[in-house]
Parts: C-alpha cells; sequence; structure tokens
C-alpha cells in the first residue's frame, strides 16, 4: 500500500491533507473532531488583532441540482479572543503530536506586531506559520490581508519582518485576485519565505436576490463582496498553482495547494502540479470531516495502480507537460466517434457541433430515435461533442494525424503550410 | 351473491380512490427529477406526444425558476395538459422513449412533471393566455370534451367566438366522465375546464344535445363554422345470449355512474367479469374491487402480446388482486330469476393475422365457465352511428370521415377527436381539436 505521508519543511503529517484555515479551523472542538477522523493537519484560522463578524455570512452558487458548486463567504480573521485561541493551539498540539500544526497569521501594519504575534505562536508548538496575505474581503481595506498580498513590495517587506523573528517554517499563502501570483510569490521568496500556499479565495459576487434586489449573503440590505471557494473555482487554482511551479524562483520552495479541493482526484491533480500537500475547506464545510476518509483510500488506490510508492514519486509530474501554444503539434489530430450500440440517441452532440462548432456530425431522421454519425472530414478534434455526451465512451476521439513528424507553429509558418480554405 | 353498494366503510373509498400518482410534494423534490432531464435535442419524448410538448424545454424551465413559463410551454401545446398529465399512458408515449431507457435507468417521471408545472397554473387560472381581438366570426363547438375544448380555445385565442354545446351538465367530456376516479378527480376536471374558460370568447351551453336540442343544420345557419367533437358512446354490444340479464352492465355507463353519483352509491356484484382489455376495461375492473367486489376476472380473447392496454395498466389491475382470462371469448351469459348467475367462455387458440396484424382468436371448442353475478362489457365503444348518419355526414360504420383538412362532406363541419377515430387517448383528442381549429381558421379567412 502506498505511503501517503507528507513532509512538508519538516512539517510531519500522516496524510498530505490540511484543513485550510477557515471556520473549520477556529476552535479546538472542531480541530480535534478532525484529527479524529484523521486529517494529516490544519492550518489554524488566522490570528491577528482581534475582530468582529457579521451575520450573514456565507452564499454559494448551486448548479444543475448541485450545491455549493461555489461558495462564497464575508467572515473575517479569528473573531475569538487571541489567548484562548493559543491556549487551544497548545492543547491541539499535545493531544494530536503527529498531526501538522500550521497557524494563519495577519497582523497590523508593523514590524513590532508581527514580532510579537510570532512569539506567541510559537510559544504553543506549532509547527509552522502560513501568512495570510490573501484575505480578499474586511481585512484588506484595513491594509491587511489581499492588500499586502497584491503588491509584491510590501509583501516582501512583510516576508522580511516575519523571517527576522520565525524559528519554524514560514509559509506565505498568495491572492488569486492579480493578474499572476507570479510577482507576489517571488517577492516572498526573495524575502525569505520557507514555502508558498495558494490560492486564497476569489473577490466575488455569487449572486443577487432577485426578491430583494440585494447580492448574496445578505445584512440587512446589504452585501459586500465575498471570497470565492469550492469546486467553481479549481480550474483557476491549478492554473495559478502550475505557475508557480514553473517559474525559476517560486519553483525554490514547497507549495501547499489550495482551492475546490473536494476528491482525492482533486488532490492528485494539485500534488501533479507541484504542491506537496493540499488544504480543504469548502468540501469539509459541505460534508463534514469524515470525506477524509475516501480521500485518503482513492489516492492510495490510485497510486498503488499506478505505481506510486510516496506522494514524492509524482508531485510535480505533471509540470513539464504544460508548454506554450506555440510548441504544440499541428500534425497531431483526431476526430470524434460515435459507438452506435452505446449512443442514446440525445441528439447533445449533434446540437452542440450545428450550433456552435463545425456541422461535423450528420443527423439521420428517426421515429423517435434519430441516428447520429460524424463527418470525419469536417471535424477538428475540438473534443465538445464528448464532453456534452452523457454515455462514458460513446463518443471517443481517435487519431488521424496529418503528418508523421511533430510541426508547431512557428515551423508551419516558416514552411509555408496551408491554411484553412473555409 | 348479489349487487350491492355502500360495501366499504368512508375511510376505505377515500383510501382506494386516492390518487395513484401522487404529485411531488416539494419543488425539491420535482427539481431533483428534473435536473436528471439531458434536454435532448429534437428529442424523442417530444416525437412521442401527440401534442408534441416540448417538454425538455419545460422540464427545464421547472429547473430555471420558471414555473409559469413551463405551465406556459405545456399548456400551449396542449390546454389538457393538466389532465393528461394524470391520464396519458404515458409508458407508451414519453415516458416509454425517454433516452434514459436505452441507458436501462428510469426514464425521467414527465407526467410527474407536467402535473408539478400545471396543477399550480390551473388551480390559480393563470392567466397565460391572451385573446386576440374578436374578429366577429362565430364557431359551434359539439362536445365540450377534450377534442371540443381544445379547438375552443386555439379558436379563441385566436379572436374567434366560440359557442360549445355539451350533452352532460359539465365539460371535460371523457376526462370528466369516463376514467378512473383514481387517475383523475371531478373536481379536477371541472378546474380544468373553468381554466381553459377563462380566456373568455368560449361559451358552454350545458345540456344541449346534437340531434335532440340542437340540431347540426340550425348549427350551420347561425356559425360561420361547426366542430364535432362528440367523441363515441356506449360499450360494443357483446351480440350473445344473456346480454339484457340484470347485472350486465356497461363499462361506459359503470364508470360514468361512479363519477357522477358518488362511490357508495354503486352497486358491484362479488364475483365480476369484465369483457375486454382496453384501458377502459382496465379502469371498470380496478374500481369495481375498488368498490368492494371480492373476485373480478377480466377475460380477453387473445393474449398479453395483442392486448390494447399498457403493461402498467395491466400491472394496475394485477395488484389490485384482478384475475385475467387469456384466450376467452364470452359466448353466453346464464341467469336466474333475470339475474346473471354464470359466464360461459369459449376457450381460444390464436391463428392467422387479422386486419389488425394481430393474430386473430379462433374457438378451440372448448368452454369455461365462470359464476358470476356482474359482467361489465368493455370491449371497445360504439361510434354515434346513427347520428351521424342522420345528418348526413361520410362515415365508416359510425365513424365521421374528414379529409386532410380535417373538414367533413358537409361544408363548414369540421370534425376530430373519438367520433373520427373510433377512440383513442384523450392526447390524441386534443391534438385532434388543434388540427381542427386550424383547419378552421384557414377555411375562415
Amino acid at each position: 500500500m502506498a505511503d501517503l505521508s507528507a513532509n512538508f519543511l519538516g512539517i510531519k503529517s500522516p496524510n498530505p491533507y490540511w484543513l485550510a484555515s477557515a471556520p473549520p479551523t477556529d476552535k479546538k472542538y472542531n480541530v480535534l473532531r478532525a484529527f479524529e477522523a484523521g486529517w494529516g493537519g490544519v492550518v489554524w484560522k488566522t490570528l491577528g488583532s482581534q475582530i468582529k463578524n457579521v451575520s450573514s455570512r456565507y452564499s454559494s452558487v448551486d448548479y444543475n441540482g448541485s450545491r455549493m458548486m461555489g461558495f462564497n463567504n464575508i467572515e473575517l480573521i479569528s473573531d475569538r479572543p487571541l489567548a484562548i485561541n493559543l491556549r487551544e493551539i497548545a492543547e491541539c498540539v499535545r493531544l494530536f503530536p503527529d498531526r501538522a500544526m500550521v497557524v494563519s497569521l495577519m497582523a497590523d501594519n508593523s514590524r513590532e506586531k508581527w514580532h510579537e504575534l510570532i512569539g506567541q505562536v510559537e510559544d504553543t508548538g506549532a509547527h509552522g506559520l502560513e501568512l495570510n496575505f490573501g484575505c480578499p474581503h474586511g481585512m484588506n481595506e484595513r491594509g491587511m490581508g489581499a492588500a499586502v498580498g497584491q503588491d509584491p513590495e510590501i509583501a516582501r517587506m512583510v516576508v522580511e519582518w516575519v523571517m527576522e523573528k520565525a524559528t519554524i517554517p514560514v509559509i506565505t499563502k498568495l491572492t488569486p485576485n492579480v493578474h499572476s501570483v507570479v510577482p507576489s510569490g517571488r517577492a516572498s521568496v526573495e524575502g525569505g519565505t520557507n514555502g508558498l500556499s495558494l490560492i486564497n479565495t476569489i473577490q466575488s459576487i455569487t449572486g443577487v436576490d432577485l426578491d430583494t434586489l440585494v447580492p448574496n449573503p445578505y445584512v440587512a440590505g446589504q452585501s459586500v463582496f465575498g471570497g470565492y471557494c469550492g469546486p467553481a473555482i479549481k480550474p483557476i487554482a491549478l492554473k495559478m498553482l502550475t505557475t508557480i511551479s514553473q517559474d525559476p524562483i517560486t519553483s525554490r520552495v514547497p507549495v501547499s495547494g489550495i482551492g475546490g479541493i473536494s476528491t482525492w482526484k482533486d488532490a492528485a491533480e494539485f500534488l501533479l502540479l507541484g504542491a506537496t500537500t493540499v488544504q480543504v475547506c469548502t468540501a469539509v464545510m459541505k460534508h463534514g470531516f469524515r470525506i477524509i476518509e475516501d480521500l485518503c483510500e482513492g489516492l492510495s488506490n490510485w497510486m498503488d495502480e499506478k505505481g506510486f510508492k510516496t506522494l514524492n514519486d509524482f508531485i510535480g509530474k505533471s509540470v513539464p507537460t504544460i508548454t506554450h501554444w506555440e510548441d504544440l503539434d499541428i500534425n497531431y489530430h483526431i476526430v470524434a466517434k460515435i459507438n452506435p450500440d452505446k449512443c442514446i440517441h440525445c441528439g447533445l452532440c449533434y446540437i452542440a457541433c450545428e450550433d456552435t462548432s463545425h456541422q461535423s456530425i450528420k443527423l439521420a431522421y428517426g421515429k423517435p430515435y434519430n441516428t447520429y454519425s460524424v463527418i470525419e472530414e469536417e471535424c477538428v478534434g475540438c473534443n465538445l461533442c464528448k464532453l456534452v455526451c452523457p454515455v462514458d465512451d460513446c463518443i471517443t476521439m481517435v487519431e488521424q494525424r496529418k503528418g508523421e513528424e511533430y510541426v508547431n507553429w512557428k515551423e508551419f509558418q516558416r514552411r509555408g503550410l496551408p491554411l484553412n480554405d473555409h | 351473491m348479489a349487487l350491492v353498494n355502500n360495501r366499504l366503510t368512508a375511510e376505505q373509498y377515500g383510501e382506494n380512490f386516492s390518487d395513484i400518482h401522487p404529485p411531488f410534494e416539494t419543488r425539491d423534490a420535482a427539481l431533483v427529477e428534473a435536473n436528471r432531464c439531458l434536454f435532448c435535442y429534437d428529442a424523442p419524448c417530444i416525437k412521442s406526444c401527440p401534442t408534441s410538448i416540448d417538454i425538455p424545454k419545460f422540464i427545464r424551465q421547472i429547473t430555471t425558476d420558471n414555473p409559469k413559463g413551463s405551465a406556459y410551454t405545456i399548456l400551449s401545446a396542449n390546454i389538457l395538459g393538466g389532465g393528461c398529465s394524470k391520464v396519458c399512458p404515458v409508458e407508451k408515449l414519453c415516458e416509454g422513449s425517454c433516452v434514459y431507457n436505452l441507458m436501462d435507468e428510469p426514464p425521467i417521471p414527465i407526467a410527474k412533471l407536467q402535473r408539478f408545472s400545471t396543477e399550480k397554473a390551473i388551480a390559480e387560472k393563470w392567466p397565460l393566455f391572451q385573446r386576440k381581438p374578436s374578429t366577429t366570426k362565430r364557431v359551434a363547438v359539439v362536445g365540450a370534451g377534450p377534442a371540443g375544448l381544445s379547438c375552443a380555445h386555439v379558436l379563441s385565442r385566436e379572436g374567434i367566438d366560440v359557442t360549445v354545446f355539451e350533452k352532460e351538465s359539465k365539460g371535460g367530456g371523457l376526462m370528466t366522465y369516463g376514467i378512473a376516479a383514481y387517475k383523475v378527480t371531478p373536481q379536477f376536471c371541472e378546474d380544468e375546464v373553468n381554466f381553459i374558460t377563462s380566456l373568455g370568447g368560449i361559451a358552454i351551453n350545458y345540456n344541449q344535445e346534437l340531434g335532440k336540442t340542437v340540431s347540426l343544420a340550425d348549427l350551420q345557419q347561425t356559425y360561420d363554422a361547426v366542430y364535432l367533437g362528440v367523441g363515441v358512446g356506449l360499450a360494443r354490444q357483446l351480440d350473445i345470449p344473456g346480454e339484457n340479464l340484470n347485472g350486465v352492465e356497461d363499462a361506459i355507463r359503470f364508470i360514468y355512474d361512479i363519477r357522477t353519483k358518488g362511490y357508495p352509491a354503486i352497486p358491484v356484484g362479488d364475483k365480476v367479469a369484465v369483457i375486454g382489455l382496453g384501458m377502459t376495461a382496465i379502469d371498470a375492473a380496478t374500481q369495481a374491487k375498488r368498490l368492494g367486489a371480492s373476485e373480478v376476472t377480466i377475460v380477453y380473447r387473445r393474449t398479453q402480446a395483442e392486448m390494447p392496454c399498457t403493461e402498467t395498466e395491466l400491472n394496475i389491475a394485477k395488484l389490485d388482486g384482478c384475475r385475467i382470462m387469456w384466450l376467452a371469448a364470452p359466448q353466453e351469459i346464464i341467469g336466474e330469476n333475470g339475474q346473471v348467475t354464470q359466464l360461459i367462455c369459449s376457450l381460444m387458440q390464436l391463428g392467422e393475422p387479422d386486419a389488425s396484424g394481430r393474430w386473430s382468436p379462433v374457438e378451440t371448442g372448448e368452454t369455461m365457465t365462470l359464476d358470476v353475478d356482474m359482467v361489465i362489457k368493455a370491449a371497445g365503444q360504439m361510434p354515434f352511428e346513427a347520428l351521424v348518419s342522420e345528418n348526413h355526414l361520410e362515415n365508416r360504420k359510425g365513424k365521421i370521415s374528414i379529409n386532410d383538412a380535417c373538414a367533413t362532406n358537409l361544408r363548414g363541419v369540421f370534425a376530430g377527436g373519438d367520433c373520427v377515430n373510433g377512440g383513442k387517448e384523450v392526447v390524441d383528442a386534443v391534438q385532434a381539436g388543434k388540427d381542427g381549429a386550424k383547419a378552421i381558421l384557414k377555411f375562415l379567412k
């Protein structure tokens, strides 16, 4: 059986699954329940100057009957007294010494405040610190959170303050509310951070209540931009993670991946694109801590099937396959093939291709069932029909190379090869 | 052995005749199923609906929280879409062709979703349709059944003033008077008729019967066009000895009585035989059982492969405890003191295919005798042959002949529904009414 244990800058956990800094990690009661359920570690909800939260705090996007496909919150950092948080952290570390205890921090904007907070947290026995440079609501209006992470120079400065004091590993959490996460990531690494984590939530409005006409979440007739997370943001997180994994400076430090991780498959994808551990929040807020079981079992079974004995065997393995568009092979060509035995005649491939693509699917009328077939010479191999088809493996994409050799766009142009004529 | 009414308690009647297909209790429940719909293109379910309701669209409108749009999508194609959601044999229509069947998965419960989308619209009389300004053209519709009402609604929307002549005291036709009470209640039928007429421009004159209180000649003279949707009459005669004995009942009348007089008033035998295996036979057999008959036997002269009812309907009868006697044809009804005591059946075997393509049953020479005190005839319905002939309407054995434009041989007289096809589903009659209205509108131009 595969070894799921993770080692992030010496912070060890029995599996790569940490709970992200968020409501599920804001007190001992929840954290102990999480550890009992089997979570590998937690990032304790952000500590700083005590704040006050509002009601309500969350809203979500449902899709086709699935709840919380996207999730949004306007909660701030911990609203509990610092002393209580520190005491509870110490108790959790004592009760579960084999689990990772990382504490998220967001001090007020001064070297002294950061140093003071770091000293207090280190006294708890926590294994690492995570700098919250990402919170997109409330705190940034006070010059903290994303306001730090969005400006590489401020991020560098704060990391430098932190590194002056910290004696345990420091992870800097990046905000996605920027054109690219790389500049802030580089600044943080150059400032001395030991690791990175990403992404924090994405500024959002999940929707407008069509009765009250006030956006969600509703607070006494008003709302604010919230932080978007959940399965909907996973593709964005994966892309941002990959840019960090590819960059020569940011790739020097390990990364804890965050953003819509709900299943073991999501986790495997984050690891393949360079994450050493992953952090989960929305999925447990929807289902509770019990999902850790399948997160571990699924990953372990997949690793066994692929022959990966440890996480290090595949961390970052997919990164080199992400290239530049100009390096893609233009001679590679695939065409759709519909398996008539599996087809249920729903016509979804046909109408998608007919209305929005290349008119490459032929409809033969039948009552009540039409039959559909691919016009191979028109098919550009875009995958759309296969993506909309509700039956697994009914539509497959079959390779029909345009030429033997690899030809990329530059070479294509250099040779003056013909473009489409219709 | 005797025909006895009031066999059960009020609770038992209530339970036996309660809704056989209960509705979704909540919107969430409907959404679970609505979200399963794949939104097929050129969907098989639409092609399998005689009225071509855009089913994927109305289901999608449930999911997008557009209940008015959903109701409109249904009712603009089928103004009796509410009733049809309760009485359609969907297993051989829309649901029968749902692509999920091809995945060996349960089909989308289209009827249940259709009921979800229409029930509120009908109960609250949502003003989904607006009439065009009156054209001053006037059309008489004979029969306020599904064909007539559907025709009237289309015509009125186009600004035609419609007068409907109905021989009964309520509208709805077969829906109101000829369907098992556990499928659709008379109250729902009344609400549905009221919903249809809430459009305006449709006046229904009740207790007016063609050939008695109304004459076709008068209608032709007074109105710019006439639409006949008079349906079909009583059950076909068995033409066997003993048919006039007490206890031999016509299924149509039996069901009519159940729907008009209340369950306790309806006498039913201890041992009942039902002749035939169409939808009406099932409705008669199951309701005889539900009124308290101890034994109900359905007698059918062919086999399950040829039966006109659907398997779903047959299963209702079986679950109600009705027995099916396959390959048996009624030969003679025996009585004592004028009262039915026995039904003698010829045992059949399948011979050559007949005109309908089904194997025709031939007698084996053997018989079987059933002890019964009630025989319900449900072997098809008879067209109003005399009425049709008296009015010089061309017909085939009483079924009115029409051309491609729904027109009869009489100028300005159109017809459709059961009186033309001899008796099909409610949904077929609704489409016939739409076709008739379209033809009339063209004729009036």
